[in-house]
């Protein structure tokens, strides 16, 4: 039975053309996967079921009624909701406030706050989080737990069309087994899903349905069965996955080669409590050295702390093979001594959204666009901004556009191409493709690659392990706040992996955690 | 084959056209607005209201216009870092105390001494504010609200609370002029093209953009953030400090009250031009215009006889209007 229906949408933007004559059905009780690469449409598609955008032109039905909502909130009254990417929850609010924000339960106008939190609490831990309390403030989850709150907040609402964007991007495989329960359940009461992923494993596992977009047109509908995951790659970006990963890994000479190359920073007995705890390790030019971990296991933090971006409690940071440790106290000292740190959230804290591309780009080096440090020198920025929008193949209109109208993908080469710019020699890229679709990720692999054979020394912090087994010659597993174990290209298995992230947690490992933590204290 | 596979999955950039350099059209047609409503109120005022259009009345609002516009400057940077400068009616008070008390003293000292004293309490005021909202984060609305009332008790404790006639001795700058309009109107004309070519084309301009549109960022691309905020907020005060000395100079007097309200009025300009209180976005040449709108208005519905409760009746409505065509202009660009 089809619950939603749309044809013929179409939508531009400053004269650009994002959603071309787009149509698809959802039908009751399935999860409906809606893929597709950079700017081919999905978000604008789901802005316009959820009456956030209004479409230009085409028309929509839902349960055989027109469905034109002029607003999010009409969307949702018809049982349209959605769950954004950006996560839209206010963080001075408790989890519970959140969820239950435009239906709190009253006694005589108070907010009746005994069954507010005792509901959350029942939502939240449906959910599958576990150490979140409804009267917690929400500025104090991390973004995966934040996000979780986020679903919840969708699911405690009768809805007959649900639509997810990317809702595992900042997950833990446990909590995506959650969710995926979740969804399940919805699913067999009639709900019908939208699922926005770029993670083809998740959509195999849980779609009926798959529609995948181009360039903001419709390409195909088909039934996940009846297509493989390479031909659904094709359709989305026109070329061949398989071969594109065999491609991006490092030939086995590069693995002698590192063994003998020169160690670009130590990092030695790092602690920031409680989040880091004695994290020790060493990298190399012309690796890409991965950090695997749960989240909250301290992998972002410990990043931080090298960059001081937060003070380090103690430890010392040793660079390009120098007996002596480094001073680093400010993000700028660690910038002179050519540290790159791409945040995990570019848009709060890599980018200038409202400022071109051109002014991104030169943003960390404007000594060399300017004379004596003072007068712009705009034709060397404009060239600059340029000569990195050719070399990370950014698709923009010129130097001149605002990044906030650039996707995900091209944002992030935004950020890649200042801190390229800046010269910096260790880059360290914390979620590098969050949110980024799987044609830009490749091209961000194929970037990383490429700056790792140039000599750069990589760090890269990401919970998808496929991605830090694609890409990584050495992968370091956090745990707790600690660095537990370290694995070389070829010792490594997902399990071992995955063991080694949990062997922090284990009741044993807690007790002594719980102790070391009192003798710090002291 | 495998060529195929590693170039780039989007296509490249397309040749970029050839684009016209931003200054010439592009401030033009972000002040076009501005203007035109400039224009519309002059022409209002010509048609309806008896010797408002005549040499004599704009060479009138032009001689009264620097100070205000030499705040408006240092207030245009400081809403553009995402800060308020409450603080400059004060400084201004202050700055002009200082003047009278120098010029007019046991030992009366001469007008550059005065001038330089001047400009140093400004800077001072400045430097505190500055100082006090990067050291301790605290919100430059309530450190620059305490400058107010500290600045303004200090004017009134240097001076005894007495206006001091300085005489001719103070008239040097603003008794030059040049086409009926004095030195002091040059001086505030080049303290906005000065200010919006550091804007626009320095380093430093740049930098105040980025602190306002996303501090953070800028501290994690290793800029130190504080430098460029306590500056600022020296060249606000350097700027009120500049604005005191045109007002002695024209009024041979520095009385201890000068400049009370005034950040108000400053702030109202800076709004019209288009600043954003919220930082990240704002040009000192719009401010200029705001400047202007505020005063032909004022000026207009003096000599057109209008009481002074109207007046500000009429100046607020105004205030708020500018702000919602600003909306509509910036959704009209965005398109």
């Amino acid at each position: 039975m089809t619950l939603l229906s749309c044809r013929n949408l179409t939508k531009s933007y400053a004269g650009v053309t994002v959603l071309h004559d787009a149509g698809f059905e959802l039908r009751a009780g399935e999860v409906h996967a809606l893929v597709g690469e950079n700017g081919a449409g999905k978000s604008t598609l789901c802005r316009i079921l959820c009456g956030i955008t209004p479409p230009d032109a085409g028309e929509m039905q839902l349960g055989g009624r027109r469905h034109a909502p002029r607003s999010r909130h009409q969307a949702e009254s018809a049982g349209v909701r959605m769950v954004m990417q950006e996560l839209n929850l206010l963080p001075t609010l408790s989890v519970a406030e959140n969820i239950y924000l435009g239906a709190l339960p009253r006694r005589l106008g108070v907010i009746n706050y005994a069954k507010l939190n005792a509901d959350a609490e029942r939502a939240v831990r449906a959910i599958g989080l576990r150490d979140v309390h409804a009267a917690q403030p929400v500025s104090s989850l991390g973004i995966g737990q934040a996000q979780l709150v986020e679903i919840a907040a969708a699911l405690v609402t009768r809805c007959g069309v649900l639509v997810l964007d990317e809702p595992t991007a900042a997950l833990t495989t446990r909590e995506i087994d959650l969710l995926f329960a979740h969804l399940r359940r919805l699913k067999s009461e009639g709900v019908g899903i939208i699922y926005v992923s770029h993670r083809m494993e998740e959509i195999r596992a849980m779609a009926d349905r798959i529609t995948i977009l181009r360039d903001g047109r419709h390409i195909a509908t088909r039934a996940v069965n009846d297509i493989t995951h390479d031909e659904t790659v094709r359709l989305m970006v026109g070329r061949d996955l398989s071969a594109a990963a065999a491609e991006l890994r490092p030939e086995s000479t590069a693995g002698a080669r590192r063994g003998a190359a020169r160690v670009a920073m130590r990092v030695e007995n790092l602690h920031r409590l409680p989040a880091v705890r004695d994290v020790s390790f060493t990298l190399r030019e012309g690796e890409i050295l991965g950090f695997a971990g749960l989240m909250g296991s301290g992998r972002t933090e410990t990043m931080r702390a090298i960059f001081a971006a937060d003070r380090a409690d103690s430890g010392k940071i040793y660079l390009g093979g120098s007996p002596e440790p480094v001073r680093i106290r400010h993000p700028r000292d660690a910038v002179r001594r050519g540290i790159a740190f791409l945040t995990e959230d570019r848009k709060a804290q890599g980018l200038l959204l409202p400022s071109s591309i051109q002014d991104n780009t030169t943003l960390a080096r404007m000594g060399s666009v300017s004379r004596l440090r003072f007068w712009i020198n705009r034709r060397a920025e404009r060239a600059t901004a340029r000569g990195y929008i050719d070399k990370l193949s950014t698709r923009c209109k010129s130097p001149d556009q605002s990044v906030v109208e650039l996707s995900g993908g091209n944002q992030q080469k935004v950020v890649l191409a200042k801190w390229l710019f800046r010269d910096s020699r260790v880059l360290i890229f914390d979620e590098p493709t969050r949110g980024i679709d799987v044609g830009a990720k490749f091209e961000i692999y194929r970037l990383l690659r490429e700056l790792a054979s140039g000599g750069k020394a990589i760090i890269v912090v990401s919970s998808d392990l496929l991605e830090l087994t694609a890409i990584a010659d050495r992968i370091a597993v956090m745990s707790a706040g600690r660095l537990v174990e370290t694995f070389d290209r070829g010792q490594w298995t997902q399990e071992k992996i995955m063991e080694a992230a949990l062997s922090g947690y284990t009741s044993a490992a807690a007790t002594s955690m719980a102790a070391a933590g009192r003798v710090e204290s002291v | 084959m495998s060529n195929d596979i590693t170039a780039p999955s989007v296509e490249i950039a397309p040749p970029l056209p050839p684009r016209r350099r931003r200054l010439s059209l592009g401030l033009i047609t972000d002040q076009l607005g501005l203007i035109a409503v400039l224009a519309l109120l002059i022409a209002g005022f010509a048609f309806t209201t008896p010797h408002f259009f005549t040499r004599d009345n704009f060479t009138t609002i032009f001689n009264q216009m620097p100070a205000t516009v030499l705040c408006a400057v240092g207030m245009t940077y400081v809403l553009i870092i995402g800060g308020v400068d409450l603080s400059v009616g004060s400084v201004l008070g202050l700055s002009g105390g200082v003047v009278g008390v120098l010029m007019t003293g046991a030992h009366p000292q001469p007008l550059w001494i005065a001038v330089l004293a001047a400009l140093g309490a400004g800077a001072l005021c400045g430097l505190l504010n500055g100082l006090i909202v990067v050291t301790w984060s605290v919100p430059s609305f309530v450190v620059t609200l305490g400058m107010l009332e500290i600045a303004r008790g200090a004017t009134h404790w240097l001076t005894a609370s007495r206006t001091a006639y300085i005489g001719s001795r103070a008239g040097t700058i603003a008794d030059l002029s040049l086409g009926g309009l004095s030195l002091p109107v040059y001086i505030a004309l080049a303290a906005v093209i000065i200010g919006q070519f550091v804007l626009s084309r320095t380093v430093f301009g740049r930098y105040m953009i980025a602190v306002g549109t996303n501090e953070e960022a800028v501290r994690l691309s290793g800029i130190s953030t504080r430098p460029v905020k306590t500056a600022v907020f020296v060249i606000a005060g350097l700027c009120a400090a500049a604005g005191a000395v045109m007002d002695v100079s024209r009024s041979q007097a520095s009385n201890p009250n000068a400049g009370t309200g005034l950040e108000l009025d400053v702030i109202a300009a800076v709004v019209i031009g288009g600043t954003s209180l919220m930082g990240g976005r704002g040009s000192v040449a719009s401010s200029l215009l705001g400047v202007a709108i505020i005063a032909v208005l004022s000026s207009g519905l003096a000599a057109r006889g209008v009481r002074d409760e109207t007046k500000r009746l009429i100046t607020g409505t105004v205030i708020v209007a500018a702000v919602i065509l600003d909306y509509y202009r910036l959704r009209f660009i965005k398109r």
